[in-house]
C-alpha cells in the first residue's frame, strides 16, 4: 500500500501542452504512472508522443474523465489561471488534484480550497508544492523517480528540495510515499493529513516530517502525533536563522513577531516526542536507527 | 507587502471606506501649508512607519495651528520610531472621537479561510485586549468565496456585542472593507481605531493593509506602493536580477536550489560556525530554484560576491531535477563570467542526479578558490572554517585549511 497514489491511479495533466507540463508527463510516464490524457483549453483532439505512445488532450477536465475515467489530476498551468482549472478538476469530481503551479494568490487558492473541502470528493495537494510519489507505483507531480526506491518510510514536507534530499539520505530504505504539501500560507493537504494516512497505511512503518517557518501547521501537527499517531516519528525544521518578518523563499515561510519560529516548532515536537535533527543528514541518521531497531 | 497608513487610507477611499481627509507631508513647511488646506482648527500630525505603537513613541500629535502642525512634523520627521526612520508625516483632520472600536480582517492559515475580528472596544494594543479580554474580541470565520455581506456584517457586530443602531451603520463600512480586502488582493486589513464621532459618523481613523504580492500580476498600480527607502542595495540589485535574495549579517555567503534547502544551508552554517573563532554565521538567503544556469549562478555569485562582510561562499545544490553535471558547468561558466570578480573560496557540496559527472567536472576544472566537499554538514563546516577570524584561529583545531584562499590542490583533497 501506500497513501493518496495507487499503480491503479489514472493521472491527467492540466497544462500538458505547455513547457513544464511536457516535460514532467514525460518524467512522470518514465517513472511508470498511468498518464491517460492532457487538458489545455482549445486544443483539445490534439495528441503529444512521449516515447512510443501519443496522449491525447481534451479541452476541459469533462472531456477528459469522461473518455479516460482518471481521478488524479496534476495541474502545471500558469498562476493567472491556477483558481479556473482547480475549480474545473473539482467539478469534474477528480479525486485527488495536485496542484504545482509556484506563486498562485492566497486568495484564489482560500477560494478553491473552499470549494474542494465542501466537493467532499476532491483531496487537493499545493499549490506551490512538487507533489506525491509512491515509488515503483505511481508518481504525480515533480519528484525526480529515481533518487530512491519503495520502502518502509512515509515522508512528508514543505519542501521540495528537502524532500528530495530526505529521500537521497534513506534511499537505502525507501519510501512508501513521500508528498510534498507545499510553501504557501494554505495548502489543501496538511502535516496531519499525510500523519494521519501513514498512521493507517500498514506498509508505512516509520515517519520523517519535515517543517520550516510561519504559521503553526507543526505545533499542530505535533499535538496530532501526540493524540493519534504510534508509528515513530522522527521531524526537521528549516528555518532557526530566519530574521523576523522577511519571508524566506516560500510566500508561507515567515517568522511574525514571536509566531511561527522554528526553534517553537521543535520544542512543539520534541513534547510530543518526536525526534528532531538538527541538520537533514542528523534527521536520517535518526530514522535509520530506528529502522535499525526494528529490523532486529 | 506592507502598505503605510497614509497608502491604506487612499485605498480606502478609493473603495467608499469613510476616511478622514489626510495630506502627506516631507517637511515642516509642506506640514504648514497641508495644515492650512486642510482648514480644520486641529489637526492630527502623525508619523508614517510601518510599526506599531507609534502613538506611544511620540509620533503621533495633535495641533492647534498650521504653526504648531509645522513645528510636530519638525520634532517628528527623521526620529526613530522603534528602529524605524520617519520620512513622512501625515496631517490629518482633527475628529470629534466619541466610541472607538477595533476591526480586523485577515488570512487564517490554520483554518484556511478568512478571519474577521471585531471589539467594541478599540484604540488600544489588540493582542493585549485579546489576552486580557478575549470576550470582547469576537473571532469570525468567512468564506472566502462570499466575504462579507448583509448577514456577515450582522453575525460579526452582534458577536462583538454592538446595539443594533450602532449595527447597521458600521456594516455598510464592514462591507466597504471587505471590498478592500478582496479587490485589492489584501491579506490583512485592520482598522484600529474604528471610531464614531458626536455627530454619529463613523470613520477608519487609523489602517493598516498588507498586500498579496503573488497577485501582483493582477494589479500592476500596486508596484507604485513599494516603497525602497531603507532596502538594502544588494536586496535591490538581486530584486533586479529576478533573484530571491535576502540579506543577512554574517560572513558566509550561501547559494542553493530550493527555499527549503536553503533555509536548512543557512541553519547548518550557524551552527557549524557556532564553536570556531568569530562564530561565522551566514550572510544572506539566495535560491537560486531548479534550473541553476550558468547565467543564474553567476549573477547568484555576483551579488554575493558584492557583500563587503563574505569571507566564503557556501553553493549546496541537490540535483533533483537538474542534474549535477549541469550545476557544476553553470559553477564553471559562472567563475568564468566572473573572472577576477570572484575573489572568495568557493565550497560547493552536490550531491542527488548524475552527483558523480557533476563532481568530475568541478575537479577537472581545478580552480585554486573552488573546494568539492561530499556532504551538506561538513561543506558547511569547511564554508565556516574559510570564514572564521584567522588571527586567532589555532591551526591545530582543524584538520582543514582555514586560509582566505586554499591552495590549488585543495579542491581534491577533501574527496579522498
Amino acid at each position: 500500500m501506500s497513501i493518496l497514489l495507487t499503480s491503479k491511479s489514472k493521472i491527467i495533466v492540466q497544462g500538458m501542452t505547455g513547457s513544464e507540463g511536457r516535460k514532467h508527463t514525460q518524467r512522470m510516464i518514465m517513472s511508470g504512472s498511468r498518464i491517460v490524457g492532457g487538458v489545455t483549453p482549445g486544443k483539445g483532439g490534439q495528441s503529444i508522443r512521449f516515447e512510443e505512445d501519443g496522449v491525447k488532450v481534451y479541452d476541459s477536465v469533462h472531456e477528459a474523465k469522461e473518455a479516460t475515467d482518471a481521478n488524479v489530476s496534476v495541474i502545471f498551468v500558469p498562476a493567472a489561471h491556477t483558481k479556473k482549472a482547480v475549480l474545473e478538476a473539482i467539478d469534474a469530481r477528480m479525486e485527488l488534484v495536485v496542484c504545482i503551479t509556484e506563486g498562485v494568490p492566497v486568495g484564489d487558492t482560500a477560494e478553491f480550497f473552499a470549494a474542494a473541502e465542501e466537493s467532499g470528493t476532491t483531496r487537493l495537494i499545493g499549490p506551490n508544492c512538487p507533489g506525491v510519489i509512491s515509488p515503483g507505483k505511481s508518481n504525480a507531480g515533480i519528484i525526480p523517480a529515481n533518487i530512491s526506491g519503495p520502502g518502509p518510510v512515509g515522508l512528508v514536507s514543505k519542501s521540495g528540495t528537502l524532500t528530495y534530499q530526505m529521500m537521497y539520505e534513506l534511499r537505502d530504505h525507501g519510501f512508501s510515499t513521500a508528498v510534498g504539501i507545499g510553501g504557501d500560507p494554505i495548502v489543501g493537504t496538511t502535516h496531519i493529513d499525510c500523519l494521519r494516512a501513514f498512521q493507517d497505511d500498514p506498509e508505512t512503518e516509520a515517519i520523517v516530517m519535515i517543517g520550516e517557518i510561519g504559521g503553526d501547521a507543526e505545533e499542530r501537527a505535533a499535538e496530532f502525533i501526540r493524540q493519534y499517531v504510534t508509528k515513530p516519528v522522527v521531524g526537521y525544521v528549516a528555518g532557526f536563522t530566519a530574521p523576523e518578518g522577511r519571508t524566506m523563499g516560500h510566500a508561507g515561510a515567515i517568522v511574525s513577531g514571536s509566531a511561527g519560529t522554528a526553534q517553537a516548532k521543535k520544542e512543539a515536537l520534541e513534547a510530543a516526542g518526536v525526534q528532531v535533527g538538527r541538520t537533514p543528514s542528523e534527521t536520517a541518521a535518526l530514522m535509520r536507527e530506528i529502522l535499525g531497531q526494528r529490523r532486529r | 507587502m506592507d502598505l503605510f497608513e497614509y497608502q491604506a487610507r487612499d485605498m480606502f477611499e478609493a473603495h467608499g471606506v469613510p476616511v478622514l481627509r489626510g495630506i502627506v507631508a516631507e517637511s515642516p513647511e509642506q506640514a504648514q501649508l497641508a495644515a492650512e488646506q486642510l482648514g480644520t482648527p486641529v489637526v492630527v500630525v502623525k508619523a508614517q512607519v510601518k510599526t506599531g505603537g507609534r502613538g506611544k513613541a511620540g509620533g503621533v500629535k495633535l495641533a492647534r495651528s498650521p504653526q504648531e502642525a509645522a513645528e510636530h512634523a519638525r520634532a517628528i520627521l527623521g526620529s526613530d520610531i522603534n528602529g524605524h526612520t520617519v520620512h513622512q508625516v501625515m496631517v490629518t483632520e482633527g475628529a470629534d472621537i466619541a466610541v472607538e472600536y477595533y476591526f480586523s480582517l485577515l488570512l487564517d492559515r490554520a483554518n484556511r479561510r478568512y478571519l474577521a475580528m471585531c471589539s467594541a472596544q478599540g484604540g488600544v494594543d489588540i493582542e493585549t485586549l485579546a489576552k486580557e479580554h478575549p470576550e470582547a474580541l469576537a473571532k469570525v470565520p468567512v468564506d472566502p468565496r462570499v466575504g462579507i455581506d448583509d448577514d456577515k456584517a450582522g453575525e460579526i457586530l452582534e458577536q462583538a456585542g454592538f446595539a443594533v443602531r450602532d449595527a447597521v451603520v458600521i456594516a455598510p463600512v464592514l462591507k466597504k472593507l471587505w471590498e478592500v480586502y478582496q479587490a485589492e488582493d489584501a491579506t490583512l486589513v485592520e482598522v484600529n481605531p474604528l471610531v464614531k464621532t458626536g455627530a454619529g459618523r463613523i470613520i477608519a481613523l487609523d489602517g493598516k493593509v498588507s498586500l498579496d504580492e503573488n497577485a501582483d500580476f493582477r494589479h500592476p498600480q500596486h508596484e507604485a506602493l513599494a516603497d525602497d527607502t531603507g532596502t538594502d542595495p544588494l536586496e535591490m540589485r538581486a530584486k533586479e536580477k529576478g533573484l530571491n535574495y535576502v540579506k543577512l549579517d554574517g560572513s558566509v555567503g550561501v547559494i542553493g536550489n530550493g527555499a527549503g534547502l536553503v533555509m536548512s544551508t543557512l541553519d547548518v552554517v550557524a551552527n557549524a560556525g557556532a564553536d570556531l573563532p568569530g562564530a561565522p554565521r551566514p550572510a544572506n538567503f539566495l535560491d537560486i530554484g531548479g534550473g541553476a544556469s550558468a547565467q543564474v549562478m553567476a549573477n547568484g555569485l555576483g551579488i554575493i560576491l558584492a557583500d563587503p562582510q563574505v569571507k566564503s561562499v557556501f553553493v549546496n545544490v541537490f540535483g533533483g531535477i537538474t542534474a549535477c553535471n549541469e550545476v557544476a558547468n553553470g559553477i564553471v561558466h559562472a567563475m568564468k563570467m566572473l573572472g577576477d570578480v570572484a575573489s572568495k573560496p568557493l565550497v560547493v557540496r552536490l550531491d542527488g542526479n548524475a552527483v558523480e559527472v557533476g563532481r568530475e567536472i568541478l575537479r577537472e576544472f581545478a580552480h585554486p578558490l573552488v573546494t568539492v566537499v561530499d556532504t551538506m554538514d561538513a561543506a558547511a563546516r569547511k564554508a565556516a572554517e574559510l570564514a572564521a577570524d584567522t588571527a586567532t584561529t589555532d591551526p591545530g583545531q582543524s584538520d582543514t585549511p582555514t586560509a582566505p584562499i586554499p591552495r590549488a590542490d585543495a579542491a581534491t583533497s577533501q574527496e579522498a
